[in-house]
């Protein structure tokens, strides 16, 4: 083993922004009218009906502009994300070309309004366009839409497709279940249900997925919709998806593939090819569009020519040398979201895809799945890691889903303990699983075609390092974090109504309301 | 060539920048280690069938950023901007001022790239997400609030869905003058009325004298069966609602929840939905610091009173203030994740997932450099600009302003000129500037009129510019 970083965080002891700055000082002037203006205008206060004005002044702090600057810098950080290592499992940490960055924060981009005419916006269209053909050859369907704000969303579109779908076949009424499988993320089946459908969760069985039988079963007349992923998050292909996919279709519903987990299998299929009718990506994970914390991000959502009619709408087309709107369709699902999706993100991904080639994305793919083979080699010879499915023989994609149950049961240290602990080096929180948990104290890292063997190498150093400490002194791992910008956070109380605060001004109410109760 | 060939090809070309371990002598380093003698082995669960029936046919790549940003520049800069040209667009996404500040916060590494962290080695981000809610309940007068949803209309949408389980009711209220992307997203919600959970839209009458809601028709619509009354102020067309109280108070007396949309930047000196006695407000989160990006800056936000009854209902996740192992210190989280569809997929509240969370830092840093006297004086900036336009407009022969009483936005009205909304844009596209957005296909009632949105980047020399320009093209 290497030796370890000696990594610690930035430790500011930065106070709430709510409670910085002095009465009376200012961060921002609006522009003064003009003189025009206040002779023809006068004052604003007369513009407002009383009943309509505000009251009291907002509660909010008063700070020079330099005191805000510093104050987020701060708070960066205070933020370790992708400045050590992320092997976050099921979202493909990738690098976010700062090009695209710079490309999208210019002005022909980031001043353009979605509701500008169309000859004003043909350089954008064409971005947009061109990126759907290219997704249109990764997944063999017949056009994409952007509009989805997260895969999630897209989830969300293909119900609302389904619904729609059906409604004009005059079956909808009749057809209120989509089946999914309990491995497939949560939001299929909670968007499903957000869409008025009842779910039906099928079960994994010995070889990792839900036996062929287990979904004829599940499958009728009332069936809208399969939603699945594939590969799973344990890494997991499930080698009969074209006859699930039969089966739907021959009971009349529809098959969707949340391709969420697409890193390892891009090049290799095609969804359409495999018989499905619709599918997504996700443009901040696997198309090198940055995630931001959690948005904005875009679940690029595709299908056959046959649901092209029910997709939501503006759908960009080409018609000739010029790029157009299609702004309604007589049976489309209407809008998910406004406007045309998080165009920026569609830019980036396009710029990604260029850089990349059709010999780069396979590349990718190869070194996702080549390098999760290389940790899983490493971290089956650790005391204490063990790997879901142990019986599967052949190797896993581009994630493998391990358990920490052996340390856990042998030290009392938790597979949380061990995520706190190793930020300690620089490391930031492996994927444990989404409930419900299959596996004991899971863990799930993915490197992706980004991470370094070097920095792979050393993710695991750290890992080997924390389980040891765990045997030798166990109340150091479960006392973490100690290098970070604060210790272990205690959030037993926050479903607690009369502790949680998700604003300062109901953190101060309670605060005192328990002060004044003792 | 064969897939073999084409994969040791691959292993043999530069390595790409993009990628560590595409370096050739590496990559074989870690075949060896891994033990195969060919990449393709490691794929062996994917059945032979399952392959793609021929090699993927892509533009070629750019490997070369200099390549790269030529094509991309020489793309997009066949876009004709709003910088470039004077524009006049809103309706669900505005031309604000971006302080610089909130440019370089978006494009922080830590905040922009990553996705999630531990509690301790994400407090920084926390903490900002923290202070987006706070303060962001401050202007809005509310003590709960959600991190944020994908944008105003899908905010809407869940908080009427908020109201139907609060409820037990399916019946909505809504003004019939709505924005339709914002409409649109809001059906989308509620379901069709095939489904067991479909929830109606029942449009109540704007007055036209006074482009705000008709009341008295409110009052005679609203009854046991009503699980929440919507409105919106400044209202779709741009007018401020002066009875949301009044509206607050209906809703209580019959049982239903009053949702208030809300525009945040108008919170300096409008009444805030607490002010109002609304129950949860919504809105959008672009105007505080993000840029259109051709609707690509939309973002929506929840919020009610911090009590249970609601806090229960969210579909989102949030952080709460809490301690740590050291007395004294402060972290953040998570609150409700159970309800959540992460915590309870189908049993969840609606779904969440990603969202715009990088804005809401931004949201937060924006928030932080207004301060009260910053909200107050922009908007009265916009206030005093949007009604100068009014008056510059309404001297323009042949052109009026629908109602007095808004903010930021007005109802400009061409019917008298003879001219199409179409015609005017065509001309005014002409000289450089983007007319409002055409009201004449969703509101075929208010015949030729376009909605124009006038905020603090607009000088009375740009306004002058305008109504000169709209009388060159109607003459």
């Amino acid at each position: 083993m290497s030796s370890l970083r000696r990594y610690h965080a930035p430790v500011w002891d930065e106070p709430l922004v709510m409670e910085m700055g002095r009465s009376g000082r200012r961060g921002f002037l609006a522009p003064e009218a003009e003189r025009g203006i206040r002779e023809r205008i006068g004052d604003a206060a007369a513009l407002v009906p009383s009943a309509a004005r505000r009251r009291a002044a907002p509660e909010l702090p008063e700070l020079s502009e330099f005191e805000v600057q510093r104050h987020y810098l701060h708070l960066a950080q205070q933020t370790l994300g992708m400045m050590g290592v992320s092997l976050f499992g099921t979202c493909t940490m990738k690098y976010n070309p700062r090009l695209g960055e710079q490309i999208a924060a210019r002005p022909w981009l980031a001043e353009l309004h979605p509701g500008q005419d169309e000859e004003t916006l043909q350089g954008v269209l064409e971005v947009i366009h061109s990126f759907d053909l290219i997704l249109r050859e990764l997944s063999g369907m017949s056009q994409f839409v952007f509009q989805p704000g997260g895969g999630a969303d897209a989830a969300y579109a293909h119900a609302c497709v389904t619904r729609a779908y059906h409604a004009h076949r005059g079956e909808l009424a009749q057809r209120d279940e989509v089946v999914t499988t309990i491995q497939a993320h949560p939001c299929n089946a909670a968007t499903a249900a957000a869409a008025g459908f009842k779910v039906v969760t099928l079960p994994l069985e010995e070889d990792g997925y839900p036996s062929v039988a287990a979904l004829e079963a599940a499958v009728s007349d009332r069936t809208a919709a399969l939603m699945v992923n594939n590969p799973d998050d344990m890494g997991v292909y499930n080698p009969h998806i074209k006859r699930w996919v039969e089966i739907v279709h021959e009971a009349g519903a529809l098959a969707f593939y949340d391709h969420a987990n697409f890193n390892g299998v891009m090049s290799r299929i095609k969804a359409r090819e495999l018989g499905f009718d619709a599918c997504m990506f996700m443009l901040h994970k696997t198309f090198g569009a940055p995630k931001g914390g959690g948005g904005p991000a875009v679940g690029a959502y595709g299908c056959s020519e046959e649901l092209v009619p029910y997709m939501p709408r503006p759908l960009v087309l080409r018609e000739g040398e010029r790029y157009t709107l299609e702004h309604d369709a007589p049976l489309g699902v209407g809008r998910v979201r406004e406007f045309w999706g998080n165009v920026p993100q569609v830019v980036k991904a396009y710029s990604w895809a260029r850089a990349m080639g059709a010999e780069g994305i396979r590349r990718a793919a190869d070194i996702s799945v080549l390098v999760n083979n290389y940790m899983e080699k490493r971290l089956l010879a650790i005391h204490g890691v063990t790997r879901s499915h142990p019986g599967i023989a052949e190797p896993r994609l581009e994630m493998t889903r391990y358990s920490l149950e052996t340390v856990h049961a042998e030290t009392g240290v938790s597979a949380v303990d061990i995520q706190n602990r190793m930020s300690d080096f620089g490391i930031d929180a492996f994927w444990m699983s989404h409930e419900p948990w299959l596996i004991p104290q899971p863990f799930t890292p993915e490197a992706g075609e980004l991470w370094s063997r070097e920095d792979v190498d050393y993710w695991i150093d750290v890992l080997e390092h924390v389980i040891g400490e765990a045997y030798s002194d166990p109340e150091l791992v479960r006392g973490a974090p100690h290098n970070q910008a604060v210790h272990k956070v205690d959030g037993s109380g926050a479903d607690d109504p009369s502790s949680w605060a998700t604003t300062w001004a109901a953190y101060r109410r309670k605060r005192l309301a328990s002060v004044e109760h003792q | 060539m064969s897939e073999q060939a084409l994969t040791q090809d691959a292993a043999l070309t530069a390595a790409h920048p993009y990628m560590a371990n595409s370096a050739p002598e590496l990559f074989q380093e870690l075949m060896d280690a891994v033990g195969v003698e060919d990449v393709e082995q490691l794929f062996a669960q994917i059945p032979a069938e399952h392959r793609i029936a021929s090699a993927l046919q892509l533009p070629p790549a750019l490997g070369s950023e200099v390549a790269l940003s030529r094509h991309m520049r020489s793309t997009l800069a066949r876009n004709r901007d709003c910088e470039q040209n004077l524009s006049f667009l809103g309706g669900g996404c505005w031309q604000h001022h971006v302080p610089a500040i909130c440019e370089e916060i978006a494009q922080r590494t830590e905040f922009l790239t990553p996705v999630w962290g531990t509690p301790s080695s994400d407090v920084g981000r926390n903490q900002a997400w923290f202070e987006f809610a706070s303060q962001l309940g401050a202007l809005l007068e509310m003590e709960f609030v959600g991190l944020p949803v994908y944008s105003w209309g899908c905010a809407a949408g869940h908080a009427i869905r908020m109201a139907a389980r609060l409820t037990g009711r399916r019946e909505v209220l809504v003004p019939v003058m709505l924005d339709p992307e914002r409409r649109a997203v809001i059906e989308t919600y509620c379901e069709p009325p095939e489904m067991a959970g479909h929830i109606e839209l029942i449009p109540v009458d704007v007055d036209p004298e006074t482009g705000r809601i008709d009341v008295a028709a409110l009052r005679q619509r609203i009854s046991q069966d009503t699980a929440a009354v919507y409105c919106e102020t400044p209202n779709s067309l741009g007018v401020i609602e002066t009875e949301c109280a009044e509206i607050a108070r209906l809703g209580r007396a019959h049982g239903a929840e009053t949702i208030l949309g809300v525009d945040p930047i108008s919170l300096g000196v409008l009444a805030p939905p607490g002010q109002c006695g609304a129950d949860i407000a919504v809105g959008p989160t672009q105007p505080l610091g993000v840029h259109m990006s051709c609707g690509g800056g939309v973002g929506g936000f929840i919020a009610t009173r911090d009590e249970e009854r609601y806090a229960r209902q969210y579909p989102t996740l949030q952080v709460s203030l809490v301690p740590t192992s050291v007395p004294g210190e402060r972290g953040f989280a998570l609150t409700l994740f159970e309800q959540s569809s992460y915590g309870s997929r189908e049993l969840g509240k609606d779904w969440t997932g990603n969202s715009v969370y990088l804005w809401a830092v931004v949201n937060a840093a924006y928030m932080a450099l207004l301060g009260p006297a910053g909200f107050a004086e922009l908007g009265e900036a916009i206030l005093q600009r949007s009604h100068y336009a009014a008056a510059a407009l309404e001297r323009v022969p042949g052109v009026s302003v629908r109602w007095p009483g808004f903010f930021k936005e007005l109802v400009v009205d061409f019917n008298e000129s003879g001219r199409t909304v179409t015609e005017v844009n065509a001309g005014l596209r002409q000289r450089g500037i983007f007319g409002g957005s055409d009201l004449s296909r969703d509101f075929p009632d208010l015949g030729q009129c376009g909605l124009y949105c006038v905020t603090e980047v607009h000088s009375q020399l740009d306004i002058d510019r305008l109504a000169e320009a709209i009388a060159e093209v109607i003459a």
